[in-house]
């Protein structure tokens, strides 16, 4: 998949993550601010970076403003903004399988 | 040197005789010399104390560089007095090289932070320590190390000379014109002035800083004019609204409530839980919510509770009020209903926090408890508990009367949700033991009960009433299903901050917070 255009998913509720994904010319630059970093950002960086892998996308800003976000709400507000931004929330959702 | 709880403590610390956490009940049988203050003569009668300004009562009780200061915190995230006082004698006097000595510290008092990165105020000691204050010493901006202690551990270090206190400044209420004063009577109400009994009596200087002039005499006094060098008059001394808040309801949230009834059950499995029993809680929302279900299991039995100490608030004046605990003595009121029932409804006495808490003394309160219900922000598969720290290794909260009431109850029950959002509040390893583990009896969580190994009567206990318990580390392994299992928080090499036992070892240091990065 590809992003296409600015999208976002999620909430500043506590546990939950805000997803910001932007269309960008080469690679991943990942940008992570997290109430609980000390304990868990090396744990949300592996699972954003795995998520975007999984949805394969290979290039894109992605900003993930978590609030202690359990890795299942991660997971999901990923792929749910980088579905967004490629048209693809509306129909045609690969569900089940995609994301694992 | 590796402690009792497994905590390696620096050797710099143990010089001058330090020594490291030996496990409960070591100081037991051991003498201590008593401090005495230096105090002035007031031979010549004198019509009234009051001076004009914070200013005036420094100069008069001789501030100079270098000297402690000592506040209480029952005017709590209210409180004015701290930044009054520490204000008058940074920018007015110009002095520096100021520690503050407060039985507590909060969000009320970020100024403070301001004066410890100039270079104002170099030492603090308090038990609490939160918002700025809280970040500037964890990032090591304090130029000397900062000492945490509990409630009963303040009066305990007063009494033994370790913190030798200049002058006390006691935000009152109100007082009379020689400085009788109490927490009750005035504008800024807070009740009981517990934790500023033992710095006026063993303070070189005290100074009553009060919104409220009544007429001599100020009958009960807290504080006592003996004691007090001069009165401070001033507009506020805090903001009511903060100091008292109004009634803390008991929550509605059916997790709480279901945990809530788990302790109550768990007390009323114990032989203790008997006629004339005594109790206390703390005012989290499970903690709290444990009255309405023990008021239930006395109705069941038909039994009273005997007495009930603490900080005080609306649910224990209740009971008091119909009967149903004979005595609350109160060292510190939560909410209004607790502060307008001190020393008004018969049997709601005042006590101080030495008699509250202090193990060094000849029998505190605690010692006679039967049982306490307390919160933790983390409790590890040892029952060492932390309430002190963050997550994130910052400092943000405070051990409170926590480690005493641990120490001296009979039952301890800890009661906390399993997970708080990512946090996994049953860990392997707290960040930091602020109540060490062989003080800890009971985990009430909302994945299941577990009891230490070390309480195997406590086992039996809930066995023969049917409870269901499980072992804490299925607990833990549980949370990090949820969760995920964290990393450790990282630090720099540089203590910060030793956390004292409330016997006077060290329990536990604070190192320098390191920046995360990814």
């Amino acid at each position: 998949m590809q992003i296409e255009k600015n999208a976002m998913a999620g909430t500043l509720e506590s546990s939950d993550a805000m997803v910001t994904v932007e269309p960008a010319e080469t690679g991943i630059e990942l940008e992570i601010s997290s109430s609980v970093m000390n304990q868990y950002g090396r744990q949300i960086k592996a699972t954003v970076l795995e998520t975007l892998e999984r949805l394969e996308v290979t290039s894109g800003k992605v900003t993930v403003v978590d609030k202690g976000a359990l890795d299942c709400t991660l997971k999901a507000r990923v792929e749910c903004a980088v579905f967004r931004s490629c048209e693809k929330s509306a129909a045609g959702i690969p569900w089940g399988g995609v994301i694992k | 040197m590796k402690n009792a709880v497994g905590r390696e403590i620096p050797d710099f610390l143990l010089e001058g005789g330090k020594e490291v956490y030996q496990g409960k009940n070591y100081m037991d049988g051991k003498y201590v010399q008593k401090a005495t203050p230096k105090t002035r003569r007031y031979e010549k009668p004198q019509e009234s104390k009051i001076v004009e300004t914070i200013k005036d009562a420094l100069i008069a009780c001789g501030a100079r560089d270098g000297m402690t200061f000592s506040f209480h915190h029952h005017l709590r995230e209210g409180d004015f007095v701290v930044n009054m006082v520490m204000k008058a004698a940074i920018e007015e006097l110009g002095l520096k090289d100021l520690t503050i000595a407060a039985s507590s510290l909060g969000a009320a008092h970020d100024l403070i932070a301001d004066y410890i990165e100039e270079g104002k105020v170099i030492g603090i000691q308090t038990s609490g320590i939160r918002g700025r204050m809280g970040q500037v010493v964890s990032e090591g901006k304090l130029k000397t190390t900062a000492i945490i202690r509990s409630h009963g551990g303040r009066p305990r270090a007063i009494e033994a000379g370790e913190v030798h206190i200049d002058i006390a400044f006691v935000g009152a209420p109100t007082s009379d014109c020689v400085g009788n004063s109490r927490g009750i009577g005035g504008k800024s109400n807070c009740g009981s002035l517990g934790y500023a009994m033992t710095d006026a009596k063993f303070a070189d200087h005290v100074v009553v800083i009060t919104d409220c002039l009544v007429d001599f005499p100020n009958m009960p006094a807290s504080v006592e004019a003996i004691d007090v060098d001069a009165v401070v008059v001033v507009d506020s001394i805090g903001n009511p609204k903060k100091i008292a808040s109004a009634a803390a309801r008991i929550s509605q949230n059916p997790r709480d409530l279901m945990m809530a009834e788990n302790v109550a059950k768990v007390i009323a499995s114990t032989p203790y839980f008997r006629d004339g029993f005594s109790f206390q809680t703390g005012v989290g929302g499970p903690s709290l919510a444990a009255n309405l279900f023990l008021e239930k299991y006395m109705d069941e039995r038909g039994i009273k509770m005997g007495w009930a100490i603490g900080g005080i608030c609306k649910p224990m004046v209740e009971l008091l009020k119909k009967g149903k605990i004979g005595k609350v003595i109160d060292v510190q009121d939560f909410d209004l209903d607790a502060v307008n029932s001190i020393n008004q409804t018969p049997n709601h006495f005042e006590m101080s926090a030495s008699q509250y808490a202090n193990p060094a003394n000849k029998g505190a309160f605690v010692n006679k408890l039967d049982f306490v219900v307390l919160a933790a922000l983390e409790i590890d598969t040892g029952f060492n508990v932390n309430v002190l720290t963050g997550s994130d290794g910052v400092l943000r909260g405070a051990p409170g009367g926590h480690p005493d009431t641990a120490a001296g109850s009979k039952v301890c029950i800890i009661v906390t949700p399993l997970v708080r959002g990512r946090m996994a509040t049953v860990c392997e390893k707290v960040v930091t033991v602020t109540t060490p583990g062989d003080c800890v009896d009971v985990l009430v969580t909302d994945y299941g009960i577990a009891v230490n190994p070390l309480r195997p009567d406590l086992i039996k206990c809930l066995d023969d009433a049917g409870i269901e318990h499980v072992s804490i580390e299925s607990l833990k392994e549980k949370a990090y299903s949820i969760v995920g299992r964290p990393d450790d928080v990282q630090f720099e090499d540089k203590v910060v901050a030793i956390l004292e036992a409330r016997d006077g070892t060290i329990l536990d240091v604070i190192r320098q917070i390191k920046p995360y990065t990814l």
